[in-house]
């Protein structure tokens, strides 16, 4: 925090800090090499690292941090403002380097799990532990400098969304959206709801690639420009944004529910007792007069 | 005419003596770091640690860059940025100490009204109807804030009610004033912060008396009529120190509490029997505010929704709608507004009429339509991160990538003493998790992004929404 203070005066809207969430679930790569659209995991670094290095070159005031978050552990893997303070490397001896720091993560990752679960469906990683981290640092960024570099988060998601971390990506959304983040997605796997909504929400590029062959092509245009020059690009259009809401019950699809006024919770039909907040919806009031007519028809029919 | 006339203008002013509670330099902690800055040139140490604290950017930018020569002594309270230490010395506050020590208090304040209120179930009334209810009468026009009273009022009420539609989506809000001993409504219940602050700013003048019962007879007479799962709420911002009402107030006050309206009042000016005694008997809260920093503070702590008093509202299932958000290019005509828009919308699901802007009701048939992260931005209400404990042992440093240095968990920033005269803790870590995190990010945590950042980078157990 001491030598930066030279440096900062002279940030701008043109400079950016990139924070790169990349996903590496064991579990995701190593499904993804048995099948036949293969993306193995080394030829995933050889197009992704490119990026980070074109985003280095493009101002010499660009910073990047990457995020890397597994099943098990979210965690830094590589600050570019930290090693920029020790001499940093450039070319390929940074490429070995955030591959190695990566390749570490991944074993500790996979060493973390608890028992031996069965790889044949993917479990989803932790998403929103690294958004939180990557929201933290964007702050302490913010809190440490008169001028700061306009911040971004890109998000390489390969694995499914894990619907038990739905209220934390979504806080992490509306915390984004706060401090006008831009939180860019590209993914690898299936369509993402989470990240879909994230981009939506905070003004940033969704993109699933067509073709995993040519991603350095597709990463460099889109996701190496910086938020001020996006106006002057076409970038690809959202093709519509699911807003709908799933219900708790049975996590379908629906357009219309019915909501528990007292926590929000969607229902996709009439329930006695919501099943998060324990309210009950059968004490008498104006509101339902219906209901205690249906019951005393039920309390007939059974005698 | 009968006039309620109280106030005990000592219990202000001794509060505004009382040393540490010093909400004054609570919000702009920047102008108290000028001040101590100022100072540090003319003898005091200035710490190089204040460095970066320096740099800080401030949204509430008044009396920046100002010298203590430039500054107007009628404002200026130096004694207020002065703290007595243990030995009974004079020393500048350090600012982010202070200013962290005041969000400390108001953390444990609420984890501990939540543990109290429902150490069974986490109730909230998400669901709120809030009448603001604004004192435009003769005292409206003192100059004690600057410009003036009401002026100062309707700055902050804008900030509120941003911040209130952030936090409470599917809530209403309306204003009132009064003027002249009568109450009118200002605006209609709504949900759009826009047009609500901008009728306000078109009325702002004051003359005449004040009159409580007035206000409170106006809103019992709509509030009454909305549905039974609202949480009813009046927040008075009251300026003047008298009140001139044409009946029995008892009368009004206990006809509120039948109705379950709960009414809060911040005074500008001192404390008046008559408030405390309404606040209390319908379970509001009562405060008043010292200067313009502290009256926003206390305003905005009635932005979160507060923990549900069981039977103020009754549990329902209301029927609502998710639009999809349209793609098509159909020149469109939609019912909203007056004036006739074309373009982008979303339809409703039942009667597929059209609507520009959610939460809304639909204007055909009535239904109301929102969409799913209009409900997701209160669910972190529901589920609160556990507060952070004090720690003063060294952090552990478990994991691989954090080599030996002790750093935030969140944010990779130094846990080193970087305080001046900081003899207290340096960090904090969350009880479930273990992790250790720096104060800046405590705030943020807590305040803003309401995740645990530890307890995200773990396998999660199960505590989600969806799971059961
Ligand atoms: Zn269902
Ligand atoms: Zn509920
Ligand atoms: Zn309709
Ligand atoms: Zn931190
Ligand atoms: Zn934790």
């Amino acid at each position: 925090m001491d030598n930066e203070s030279t440096l900062s005066t002279i940030y701008s809207e043109d400079v950016s800090l990139m924070v790169v969430i990349l996903d590496i679930n064991p579990l995701f790569w190593t499904s993804v090499n048995s099948n036949t659209n293969s993306l193995t995991f080394t030829k995933f670094m050889d197009q992704f690292l490119p990026l980070l290095n074109s985003v280095l070159l493009l101002n010499q005031l660009n910073e990047i941090v990457l995020i890397a978050h597994g099943i098990n552990s979210c965690g830094y893997i590589y600050n570019s403002s930290m090693e920029n303070r020790r001499g940093g490397k450039r070319g390929p001896a940074f490429f070995a380097e955030v591959s190695e720091k990566l390749k570490e993560f991944m074993e500790a990752d996979c060493l973390h799990r608890k028992g031996a679960k069965s790889t044949s469906t993917i479990v989803p990683s932790l998403l929103s532990g690294s958004l939180s981290l990557a929201l933290c640092y964007i702050q302490r960024v913010f809190r440490s400098r008169p001028i700061y570099p306009r911040p971004r988060i890109l998000c390489l998601q390969g694995s499914p969304d894990g619907p038990e971390q739905y209220v934390a990506v979504m806080n992490a959304i509306f915390s984004a959206q706060r401090s006008s983040v831009l939180i860019d997605s590209c993914v690898l796997g299936l369509n993402s709801a989470f990240l879909q909504q994230a981009s939506h929400i905070t003004g940033g590029v969704y993109i699933k690639p067509q073709q995993l062959d040519g991603l350095f092509q597709c990463l460099s245009m889109v996701f190496a420009t910086d938020v001020q020059s996006r106006s002057f690009l076409q970038l690809p259009k959202p093709a519509g944004v699911d807003f709908r809401a799933s219900c708790f019950c049975h996590k379908t699809t629906i357009s219309m529910g019915y909501i528990c006024s007292v926590c929000l919770s969607i229902f996709c039909k009439r329930h006695k007792k919501c099943s998060t907040c324990g309210s009950d919806f059968n004490r008498p009031n104006s509101n339902s007069k219906s209901s205690p007519v249906q019951k005393s028809k039920r309390k007939l029919d059974d005698r | 005419m009968f006039a309620t006339v109280g106030g005990s203008g000592g219990s202000a002013i001794g509060q505004r003596l009382s040393g540490f509670e010093n909400p004054r330099s609570s919000n702009s902690g920047n102008k108290n770091r000028q001040r101590v800055q100022g100072r540090g040139s003319n003898g005091v140490d200035d710490d190089d640690d204040d460095d970066d604290d320096d740099k800080e950017q401030d949204d509430d930018g008044r009396g920046e860059g100002l010298d203590a020569w430039e500054r107007a002594y009628a404002d200026e309270r130096s004694w207020e940025s002065l703290q007595e230490d243990e030995s009974g010395l004079l020393r500048p506050i350090d600012p982010q100490t202070f200013h962290y020590a005041q969000y400390r208090r108001r953390l444990l304040l609420r984890s501990s009204a939540e543990q109290e209120s429902s150490s069974l179930r986490i109730q909230k009334g998400l669901i709120r109807y809030l009448y603001i209810v604004i004192d435009l009468s003769r005292a409206a026009g003192e100059m004690d804030y600057k410009p003036s009273r009401m002026a100062v009022v309707a700055k902050c009420t804008e900030a509120f009610i941003k911040e209130f539609f952030d936090q409470n989506p599917l809530s209403h809000i309306s204003l009132v004033t009064i003027k002249d001993g009568i109450s009118q409504c200002l605006t209609e219940l709504g949900g759009n912060p826009e047009s609500q602050i901008k009728s306000l700013m078109g009325k702002l003048e004051c003359s005449g008396d004040s009159s409580l019962q007035n206000a409170l007879e106006l809103v019992h007479g709509y509030l009454s009529q909305i549905p039974s799962y609202g949480h009813r709420e009046v927040l008075i911002l009251y300026s003047s120190l008298s009140t001139c009402d044409p009946n029995d107030i008892m009368v009004t006050i206990e006809k509120c509490k039948k109705a379950k309206i709960r009414c809060s009042v911040i005074g500008l000016a001192a404390e008046i029997y008559i408030c405390r005694y309404l606040c209390e008997e319908t379970g509001g809260s009562y405060s008043i505010a010292l200067d313009q920093s502290h009256l926003k503070e206390l305003l905005l702590e009635h932005a979160p929704p507060l923990p549900a008093i069981a039977d103020y509202a009754i549990g329902n299932l209301i029927r609502m709608g998710f639009p999809q958000r349209g793609v098509d290019s159909l020149i469109s005509t939609r019912s909203c507004g007056e004036e006739l828009k074309v373009g982008m919308g979303y339809t409703c699901p039942r009667c597929y009429a059209r609507v520009c802007e959610l939460p809304t009701e639909c204007r055909v048939c009535g239904l109301t339509l929102v969409s799913s992260p209009h409900l997701a931005r209160s669910y972190h209400h529901l589920f609160p991160i556990p507060t952070f404990k004090e720690s003063s042992d060294p952090a552990p440093t478990s994991n691989l990538y954090q080599k030996s240095r002790r750093m935030c968990f969140a944010c990779q920033q130094d846990l080193v003493n970087q305080g001046s005269n900081n003899k207290s803790f340096v960090d904090v870590s969350c009880p479930k998790c273990k992790q250790h995190f720096c104060l800046d990010c405590d705030i943020y945590i807590h305040e803003i992004l309401h995740n645990c950042p530890g307890c995200e980078s773990q396998p999660h157990s199960k505590n989600g929404l969806n799971n059961k």
